[in-house]
């Protein structure tokens, strides 16, 4: 099967700091492609790049077969994309949006209508159809912006961020229509800095820092060395900041681990027993809440590879502005 | 064909949101007949000097008009991002520029002839050569277009844009003859209108309207056609190089 998309030794620098740094992968025909990175990794840049809006400094793109490095425009046909914030028109409202998006592909008059009435129809936004977007709330414009990206039916679809800021049924409803795309076969690249989306959505993930990739592989293959972990979370009532050191002297074979204030990562290559622990805490003086066990996931694999915290990446991506 | 629905369809948006919108309607119409009457009070002279004012009305309507739009149709629209969308549609660049500029020529040649229409009330119009007004109006319209796409281009803030149009405007008001003669200016600054598009119209609308002209009309049509190539080709490349980083 033929690589929708195939990059090599791309490399993009502003100034002195270099922002894609010789970065190569391919995505195959109606693959889900995961970019996950925390902020300023480079993943928009290197969505900019392949897309016409950024010029690569070095390195090879073909989309859809076609070499595009020297001329970004080529492959422009084959393509959608969905950008991290809303870019239509406040002025017109959803339906003309829509039907503008779609002329802008070359779609006929008669073409245009039915598209636009069938997206606002899966949208949930036939109601919102004949209002300004102005009017619209964040998740509404967020619908719209995504219907705006599938108008003129890409075989490739880029969506920067896609649930970001908005709403939790509006996020559930785009996330259900991401993966209704995918069965009908469109090839998807997903930046995300939700790492629990992009395991329960993508067929494969690249992992972005500092604008190299890191680790390149299927979730199920990322996840497996950290699956057969075993790991138990202790929530306690006072600050155990200090407790990690006299934890690690008292139980040798365990890891610990203190994210935050009242929390205990234990990891352990073997079952871990709850009571000894606990019993440990308390004569400690430490009041315990609650002892979990957890199933580990691509998050602990994204700590693991990145050295990033996966909350530090959420938070820092939610803060107003924030766009890699 | 595809790409000509895109460009109508950018060309009908663009002139469906942002023209006659009142900012523009003050710059484009009110702005010009307001700065005509006044010279013509000052001026103290009867109707019959309608007829040598026009050019210079017709000329400042066109160019405040044109220049307006494009710090509105691009500017802001780079600004709120929406441009990007553009730039990623599969459309030429030359292409996609000549759309965003189409509807601020139409708007520019439509507001050449308010003033024309309102002389037409006071002053006989049968003199006026229309086979080379309509010509010279639409090319002062491609020009002054291309000026504001130039400005627009320039800048990234919608009011920077305004303030940068001023720059070129308001000096063309007193430097390109549209209301006394280029012969008229300190010796100084007389060559300076040479340098400047407007001349060119303005001396082909003077001698379209009443048949005075300091120039050949050739002349005037190809050193504006040459302004149009050039402020065209020198934004594209500014897109190229600025905005498509």
């Amino acid at each position: 099967m033929n690589d929708a998309i195939a990059v090599e030794g791309l490399r993009k620098s502003f100034a002195d700091i270099e922002a894609v740094a010789g970065i190569s992968f391919s995505i195959r025909q109606g693959e889900l492609f995961g970019f996950l990175g925390p902020n300023g990794a480079g993943k928009t840049t290197t969505i900019n790049m392949l897309t016409g809006l950024a010029r690569p400094d070095d390195g090879n793109i073909r989309i859809g077969g076609i070499e595009c490095s020297g001329n970004p425009k080529a492959a422009q046909h084959l393509i959608g994309v969905v950008p991290d914030e809303s870019n239509l028109y406040p002025e017109l409202t959803g339906f003309e949006n829509l039907c503008f998006c779609a002329a802008l592909y070359g779609l006929g008059k008669a073409e245009r209508k039915t598209r636009a009435l069938e997206l606002l129809d899966t949208f949930g936004l036939t109601e919102a159809a004949n209002r300004k977007l102005g009017g619209y709330s964040k998740g509404m414009k967020r619908k719209l912006t995504v219907a705006a990206g599938i108008i003129h039916k890409p075989e490739i679809l880029f969506l920067d961020e896609p649930t970001t800021g908005i709403d939790v049924a509006s996020a559930r409803h785009i996330r259900h229509l991401i993966a209704d795309l995918h069965r009908a076969g469109t090839t998807i690249f997903l930046t995300t800095h939700y790492i629990e989306e992009a395991e329960r959505l993508c067929d494969r993930i690249a992992f972005i820092v500092s604008g190299r990739i890191v680790r390149i592989d299927t979730v199920e293959h990322l996840v497996q060395p950290v699956q057969e972990k075993h790991i138990l979370q202790i929530a306690c009532a006072n600050d155990v900041g200090e407790m990690q050191g006299r934890l690690a002297t008292s139980f040798p074979d365990l890891a610990f681990e203190t994210p935050s204030h009242g929390l205990i990562r234990v990891e352990s290559d073997d079952p871990i027993r709850v009571g000894p622990l606990v019993r440990f805490l308390e004569d400690q003086g430490v009041e315990v809440i609650e002892a979990r066990r957890m199933r580990p996931s691509l998050e602990d694999v994204f700590v693991r590879v990145t050295g990033i915290a996966a909350d530090a990446m959420r938070k820092d991506k939610e803060k107003p502005g924030g766009g890699a | 064909m595809k790409r000509w629905i895109a460009f109508w369809n950018i060309l009908i948006k663009d002139m469906r949101t942002y023209y006659l919108k009142p900012p523009n309607i003050s710059w484009g119409l009110i702005f010009p007949l307001a700065w005509t009457g006044m010279f013509f009070i000052k001026s103290g002279s009867g109707l019959e000097s309608i007829l040598t004012m026009l050019p210079g009305v017709v000329a400042l309507s066109i160019l405040f008009g044109t220049t307006s739009m494009l710090a509105v149709a691009v500017t802001f629209e780079k600004k709120n991002r929406s441009f990007e969308r553009l730039l990623r549609a599969p459309i030429p660049l030359e292409l996609l520029m000549l759309a965003k500029t189409s509807g601020a020529i139409v708007f520019g040649v439509a507001n050449a002839f308010v003033p024309v229409a309102m002389a037409a009330f006071f002053a006989d119009l049968c003199p006026v050569a229309w086979s080379v007004f309509l010509p010279a109006v639409v090319m002062i319209a491609i020009a002054c277009t291309f000026l504001g796409l130039f400005i627009a281009v320039a800048v990234s803030e919608v009011f920077e844009a305004q303030t940068f149009s001023n720059f070129f405007r308001f000096p063309m008001i007193f430097l390109c003859g549209l209301f006394f003669p280029i012969a008229r200016l300190p010796a100084f600054l007389r060559p300076l209108p040479y340098a400047l598009p407007l001349t060119y119209g303005v001396d082909a609308l003077h001698g379209a309207i009443h048949g005075e002209h300091a120039l050949s009309l050739v002349l005037d049509f190809c050193v504006l056609g040459a302004f149009c190539i050039g402020l065209f080709a020198v934004s594209l490349r500014n897109i190229k190089r600025r905005w498509i980083l």
